[in-house]
């Protein structure tokens, strides 16, 4: 019973973590240092064996203390690199990772080495993550920094936002904008710190940036993108933590960080915002639609305005004017049946007409693609600016006058669609009015 | 009554290579003015080295005669469209209320009037119907117009555009440039660079002419002369042309 309390209260711990690295990690994404962090993470190993080689036993505070230090004097190298000499910011990283790094496996692989005292150093668990050895003390430690890294994005979100979206904005509000950032990779290296017991050196950095990452497939708010990004840390943490507590033998920082890989592919795939199939989906949805127009458009020219008026068309006459295959104008048709807008005029002989509503959507496709094309050739250098091709409806995006003057502009070059033989139809019923 | 903007003695200098060098330039009373010169001027440079951003080898620059630093409420500021990653995930209204950000101070977030002040701001850049829309899907125009707004709501008494008119077309310039006139009348100040020399006399009634140092600065009717432009540009054969189109334009 006890036991199974101590398992809750790690998975509990690792859960609140992985919320507060997701949600902190999200904005350090958004800063565009993530990076950094991972190498903040890397950098921390070498500071966390100099503290056991120093106190010569197993204190897990100072440890982490000592990984504190050097992950922070990691960020300063790199920070002091690109200030004062020409090397890149990229190079920087990667240099400082890899050299920090280096140093820690050697300074490790040396205390393991040490006859008396080098397996107490429990050290494989600080680089690969290891859940199931932790004490109650360390999951207090976990819950008080994760709880921190909570409260002050929700405090500075306003701040973070700015300093993330224009620092130049920010600095010329006159906000500091290099403690913000400062304040910003603290809450990373805390998290990572605080994080290393659980995840290790290794992969604590996916704790920080897939949760944000698999977010943005979702939203295009940063309110929801931080709050999906702290419930998918939070999850991660959870499933994470709990398979690597039911398949003993396995280091916990993989299997979390293969957690947030399938959370990361699966929005990837299914995001409503941006993932693959909801774009896919919303192509296919645009194409069809702009389909059906050019289809209506077409029907209209040919039964109204064609040397054989009134006459069905078939699908070879849509693909004379479009450049379709086959098989794709008679799905379009077929959609266009099922909307109503069109009607076989006998069965099987692939000749169509324009049902009465269809003629009304067809003279409304024909007037605005007609609209559009005037808007164009007489305000070229709106092109790129104003219109939206996408839309049906021109009103919505010029000034009534304009569309004013581009109609009677048609009228006048005898372009504008009439629906003739409505209006035929009404001058008939005025004169039977008249008649009576 | 004291000067808008007073800049002395300011060097700036990138890897000891200077891009603007010994510029005073003493601006009063409010003015609707533009930053003219050619491409590495330094015209961005000297509105970053005014608002703090880019580090000045010497110089000082007092706003309302007081230090930058105490002046920040009362300063306005759009940058270059392209200093930002439009595919930011905030929307139109966000980066509005941005604007409302220093006045707020620190930690207290926009409320409902600061929402409301935004749609102000949004309704005189025509772009209301936009404020749910994530930024990345506006044209380059209405992102444009997106950053006037966001300094509108900044509620400032001076104004510091770099390149406002960039990129649009020329529906959203006129749209703009009565925004500024609008900001103008009601007494406040604005120093935009501006890169098209033909529309410098339509638009502005006081011109800065820059090209690395200070060339000529003051109303525009003493101070944008072929005499001063052939100083600022040199001699270039193009060049002269445009100047001359711009003369025989005359003003507006």
């Amino acid at each position: 019973m006890m036991l199974k309390y101590n398992t809750l209260i790690v998975l509990a711990g690792v859960s609140l973590l992985g919320a507060s690295a997701g949600m902190v990690g999200a904005f350090a994404v958004l800063r565009k240092r993530a990076l950094t962090g991972d190498a903040l993470a890397h950098a921390a190993l070498p500071g966390l064996c100099i503290a056991f080689l120093i106190l010569r036993e197993r204190n897990v505070a100072a440890m982490l203390l000592g990984a504190l230090a050097s992950g922070v004097a990691g960020i300063m190298v790199i920070s002091a690199l690109r200030r004062w000499t020409r090397v890149r910011e990229d190079a920087a990283i990667g240099s400082v990772l890899t050299v920090f790094f280096g140093l820690g496996i050697v300074l490790s692989k040396y205390i393991q080495n040490l006859s008396n005292i080098g397996s107490r150093a429990g050290l494989e668990s600080y680089i690969f993550g290891k859940t199931a050895g932790m004490t109650r003390g360390d999951v207090y430690l976990i819950v008080a920094a994760g709880l921190l890294g909570l409260v002050a994005v929700a405090l500075l979100y306003k701040e973070f936002l700015s300093i993330s979206f224009d620092s130049e904005f920010a600095r010329s509000l006159g906000w500091p904008v290099y403690l913000l950032d400062l304040l910003l990779m603290s809450l990373v290296a805390l998290a990572v710190v605080i994080g290393l017991p659980a995840v290790g050196v290794v992969l604590i950095s996916a704790l920080l940036i897939m949760p944000g990452a698999a977010a943005r497939f979702w939203t295009d708010r940063l309110g929801t993108l931080l709050v999906l990004s702290g419930i998918f840390g939070f999850a991660v943490g959870l499933v994470g933590t709990w398979l690597s507590a039911s398949l003993d033998q396995l280091p916990a920082g993989p299997i979390i960080v293969l957690s947030g890989t399938t959370l990361f592919v699966f929005s990837l795939l299914f995001g409503k915002q941006r993932g693959i199939l909801a774009r896919w989906i919303d192509q296919r949805r645009f194409e069809t639609s702009l389909g059906l127009r050019h289809l209506l458009r077409i029907a209209w020219e040919h039964q109204t305005e064609g040397p054989r008026q009134a006459a069905p068309f078939s699908s070879a006459d849509l693909l004379v004017r479009k450049t379709w295959t086959g098989p794709r104008a008679k799905q379009l048709l077929a959609s266009a049946q099922s909307a109503g807008l069109v009607r076989p005029v006998a069965t099987g002989n692939d000749l169509y007409e324009l049902t009465p509503s269809g003629r009304d959507e067809a003279l409304a496709a024909t007037r605005g693609h007609r609209l559009w094309e005037a808007f164009l050739a007489e305000y070229p250098d709106q092109a790129n600016s104003t219109v939206n091709l996408a839309s049906l409806s021109i009103e919505d995006y010029v000034p009534p006058a304009v569309v004013e003057q581009l109609t009677a502009q048609l009228q006048a070059a005898g372009r504008w669609p009439e629906d003739r033989m409505r209006a035929e139809r009404s001058r008939e019923s005025l004169a039977e009015g008249g008649a009576r | 009554m004291p000067a808008v903007l007073d800049i002395h003695d300011v060097t700036v200098a990138y890897h000891r290579k200077p891009v603007l060098w010994d510029v005073d330039l003493v601006i009063e009373g409010p003015q609707l003015a533009a930053i003219v010169g050619p491409n590495g001027a330094g015209k961005s440079t000297l509105i970053k080295a005014v608002l703090g951003l880019v580090p000045m080898a010497s110089g000082r620059v007092l706003v309302f005669d007081q230090p930058v630093a105490s002046q920040r409420k009362r300063i306005g500021y759009v940058p270059q469209r392209e200093s930002v990653d439009w595919d930011f995930p905030v929307s139109v209204l966000d980066v509005v209320l941005m604007g409302t950000y220093g006045r707020l101070g620190w930690i207290r977030r926009p409320g409902r009037a600061e929402r409301e002040r935004a749609r102000d701001c949004l309704a005189q850049v025509g772009l209301v119907s936009y404020e749910r829309q994530q930024i990345g899907q506006l044209s380059g125009g209405q992102q444009q117009r997106v950053f006037l707004a966001r300094a509108l709501a900044q509620e400032a008494d001076i104004y510091f555009m770099d390149e406002p008119m960039a990129g649009v077309d020329a529906a959203t310039e006129r749209m703009i440039f009565q925004v500024l006139s609008d900001l103008r009348k009601a007494g406040k100040s604005i120093i935009a660079v501006h890169h098209d020399l033909r529309t410098v006399p339509q638009y502005f009634d006081y011109v800065v002419l820059l090209n690395v140092r200070l060339v000529a600065a003051g109303p525009r009717e003493q101070v944008f002369t072929p005499e001063n432009l052939r100083k600022t540009y040199g001699g270039r054969l193009a060049l002269l042309d445009t100047v001359g189109e711009v003369l025989e334009a005359g003003p507006r």
